[in-house]
């Protein structure tokens, strides 16, 4: 099959897939489950026992044969399953008064209940997803960080992977530069974002100005670093440069063409303005929508009582959008704990510019060695972490 | 003492002209009332006279001085917005304190200063409060305090009650009418489009209409001397009852012989000899009106009658379909006249006389 029109078939499987769970497990509820209708004490009696048999003999039946089939309930694999399994059997079972209460039932009884039911069927592929996908593998990274790899399988080692990490200095090098990332891109894309967005607000061309400092969002990562690879780029010196920043350094009295991405602490610097490139984009965007949503007549006020433009803006505007600068501020934060893609494509580490999901990336898949990338990958997301939970709590604040 | 002079004050956006020729003059201590129907560009003056909006021509004076190109913050007036504007993130201290901060003023004046106006509004429990812990009416205060603290010669309201609840609002406005008389020679500008609150607030009322200015004077002037239909029919509520009719009669007395089945009216307003014949309106108050047994004046048979205690609101229409209803309120309460035929007069100095829009009071 032509893979364009796979693409399609797997496409339409998929969303017909989605359509058919929500309508079948809707109808389910609504026409088996808890019709909405009165029901007599014989009625939900009888489907009680029809709904027993669905609930837990159908699954029970299911996971038996696959048992026989695949066995081994000894194993650790085995009793996770097992004490998943229960847990569920436990669920179903605190469910099932519910679902199937005993006794004559009013249509407002079987709705109401319908009613708590349904946000759960519209919940449960994204939970089974992002459990399948996000939390799972969380979980199983945690494990192979202790584990090594031997032949044929592998061994529990501790915290060998970590002591290992900590004392090559190439992680310590990665995390001082990630602290540098840290700190240097959010606050200049926040800071460069919300000067343009003040300075475009008010200018007639200031929606093509906006639309032109965007359009780096559109660009992928590594995208980016091409075209800021050729910026850097350097020749001989007896040839014509067709880097950029080559071409301003030497017209400004450089003795010689630069190998920029070469030069210690600086290269880190470089890599960084790709970023903030991109990133810039982000948070003008967002920032300006707010400060479009300060009321005029706040700013008004302000001229009456005095205020010039500087003051108006450090001491009206930036304030009652400090909520919206946090949730920017700690959003770019994110990204550039992961930052990956940027030093990957332009210095894959060398020369001082490591990261830590460089060096994950490098332990993981180059030097195969799964203990101690997962051991980094922890870390990122130990990092990670503190900052995210703060964003959501802020961006929920904001929403309210 | 801070007198206004608009000469020839002119506002238009692009080809829309907003206002235009507005001459008024204010003197120190006056309260002013601006009034008019959505949009006649009431807000837009105050703007332009607080410097919020440019003057496309004309000449704007404060205290004498020429302000047209002077920034807002130059030219000692202070302003009190529609949504009240405090300051979201500031407490109702810093709120107050922001001017004088910026002005440079040292702490202790400032102190001084936002302690005797919270004092004056009773606001001194809620210094440290942000705005939006306010009541609706503790935030208005806090928007007038923000003005007081200043010291301003002119005070500019943008209809500063509409965002209140009735209740409220009959309170904050006595509270705006007893600042003014604690403060007698600042000179304070409002604008509304509730003529209660120009009734009851202004020492004269500036009502704007089509571009212009209406009429300026005293609120009793307006009610009872209106220069044109629109004032006499803007001021008062119900609005004042238009008839349409012929001069029968001039001289110290006209009299005016009504179209369809009312009969004729004489109106205190003099007429010249001249106007004989010519097609005028009659304006008559609805509490003018006045049950009678005379058949010459107003008839017809009531649709619609309206008990509110106090008074009585009569609906009624003469023969002839096409006509208007007429609205008579009489005090006190009348029962069962729903149906009726009413024969109704009016007092000849309660008549107005207008041609062409124009009361001929005026001419």
């Amino acid at each position: 099959m032509h893979p364009a029109l796979q693409g399609l078939v797997t496409i339409i499987i998929g969303v017909g897939g989605c359509v058919g769970y929500f309508v079948l497990s809707n109808y389910l509820l609504d026409r088996f489950l808890l019709p909405a209708r009165a029901m007599t004490a014989d009625e939900t009696a009888s489907r009680r026992r029809i709904g027993l048999i669905a609930f837990f003999a159908v699954p029970a039946l299911l996971v038996a044969g696959l048992v026989v089939m695949y066995g081994d309930l000894l194993s650790a694999g085995g009793i996770f399953r097992l004490i998943v399994g229960a847990l569920v059997i436990l669920g179903l079972w605190r469910l099932t008064g519910f679902i199937f209460a005993e006794g004559p039932l009013t249509a407002g009884h079987n709705i109401s209940h319908a009613n708590m039911i349904r946000p759960w069927l519209f919940l449960f592929p994204a939970i089974l997803a992002l459990g399948l996908y996000l939390t799972y593998p969380v979980f199983e990274t945690l494990r192979l960080s202790f584990t090594q790899r031997i032949p044929g399988g592998y061994e529990f080692v501790g915290t060998a992977n970590y002591q290992q990490m900590m004392s090559e200095p190439k992680f310590w090098e990665a995390m001082r530069n990630n602290m540098m990332w840290l700190v240097i891109v959010p606050a200049m894309s926040t800071v460069m974002g919300l000067i343009v967005a003040q300075l475009t607000d008010r200018i007639s061309w200031g929606n093509i100005a906006k639309m032109l400092i965007f359009m780096p969002m559109a660009i992928s990562f590594v995208g980016a670093s091409v075209i800021f690879k050729l910026i850097y780029d350097t020749r001989p010196i007896d040839q014509e440069q067709i880097g950029v920043l080559n071409a301003i350094y030497l017209s400004l009295g450089g003795s010689e063409p630069q190998q920029w991405l070469t030069l210690p602490i600086w290269n880190n610097f470089l890599l960084m303005v790709v970023l903030i490139w991109i990133q810039t984009g982000f948070a003008m965007v967002i920032l300006s929508a707010a400060l479009r949503g300060i009321p005029e007549e706040t700013v008004e006020a302000a001229i009456v009582d005095g205020a010039n433009p500087f003051q108006i803006f450090f001491k009206i505007k930036v304030p009652q959008i400090m909520p919206t600068i946090v949730v920017v501020w700690t959003t770019i934060t994110l990204t550039v704990l992961k930052v990956f893609d940027i030093v990957f494509a332009m210095t894959n580490g060398q020369w001082g510019t490591q990261v830590l999901a460089n060096y994950m990336y490098n332990k993981l898949f180059t030097a195969n060695d799964w203990g101690v990338g997962s051991a980094a990958a922890m870390v990122i997301m130990i990092l990670v972490s503190p900052i995210l939970i703060w964003n959501v709590r802020n961006a929920r604040k904001e929403m309210k | 003492m801070a007198g206004l002079k608009l000469t020839n004050i002119a506002k238009s956006y692009g080809d829309v002209d907003v206002l235009k020729d507005i001459n008024l003059e204010i003197d120190a201590g006056e309260l002013i009332v601006f009034v008019g129907p959505s949009g006649c560009g009431k807000s837009t003056l105050l703007r332009m006279i607080a410097g919020l909006e440019k003057i496309t021509a004309g000449e704007l004076q404060i205290d004498g001085r020429v302000v047209n190109d002077v920034p807002p913050a130059q030219r000692e007036i202070a302003m009190v917005f529609q949504s009240y504007a405090l300051y979201p993130h500031m407490t109702v201290y810093d709120n107050m304190a922001f001017a004088l901060k910026l002005a440079k003023m040292t702490k202790a004046e400032i102190d001084a200063a936002v302690m005797k106006a919270s004092d004056i509004l009773q606001l001194t429990p809620y210094l440290d409060r942000l705005p939006k812990a306010l009541s609706g009416g503790q935030r208005q205060r806090v928007a007038i305090g923000r003005c007081i603290v200043r010291d301003p010669k002119v005070f500019l309201f943008d209809e500063p009650l509409s965002n209140l609840d009735a209740a409220l609002r009959v309170a904050t406005r006595l509270e705006i009418a007893q600042l003014k008389e604690s403060m007698p020679d600042r000179t304070m500008i409002y604008v509304t489009h509730d003529q209660v609150e120009a009734m009851t607030l202004a020492s004269r009322i500036v009502v704007l209409a089509d571009k212009g200015i209406s009429q300026v004077g005293s609120p009793l002037d307006l009610y009872e001397r209106p220069q044109n239909e629109f004032v006499a029919q803007f001021i008062g509520s119900p609005a004042m009852n238009l008839f349409p009719g012929k001069i029968v009669g001039t001289g110290e007395q006209t009299t005016i012989e009504l179209e369809g089945s009312h009969g004729t009216v004489v109106s205190a307003y003099p007429s010249q000899d001249g106007d004989m014949g010519a097609q005028v309106n009659i304006g008559i108050r609805p509490e003018d009106m006045q049950l009678s047994d005379d058949t010459s004046g107003f008839n017809g048979v009531v649709n619609v009658q309206e008990n509110l205690g106090e008074v009585t609101l009569l609906f009624f229409t003469p023969d002839t379909k096409e006509a208007e209803p007429v609205i008579a309120k009489l005090p006190g309460i009348h029962r069962g006249l729903k149906g009726q035929t009413l024969h109704m007069t009016a007092e000849p100095q309660k008549v107005h006389v207008f041609m062409n829009g124009k009361s001929l009071l005026y001419r």
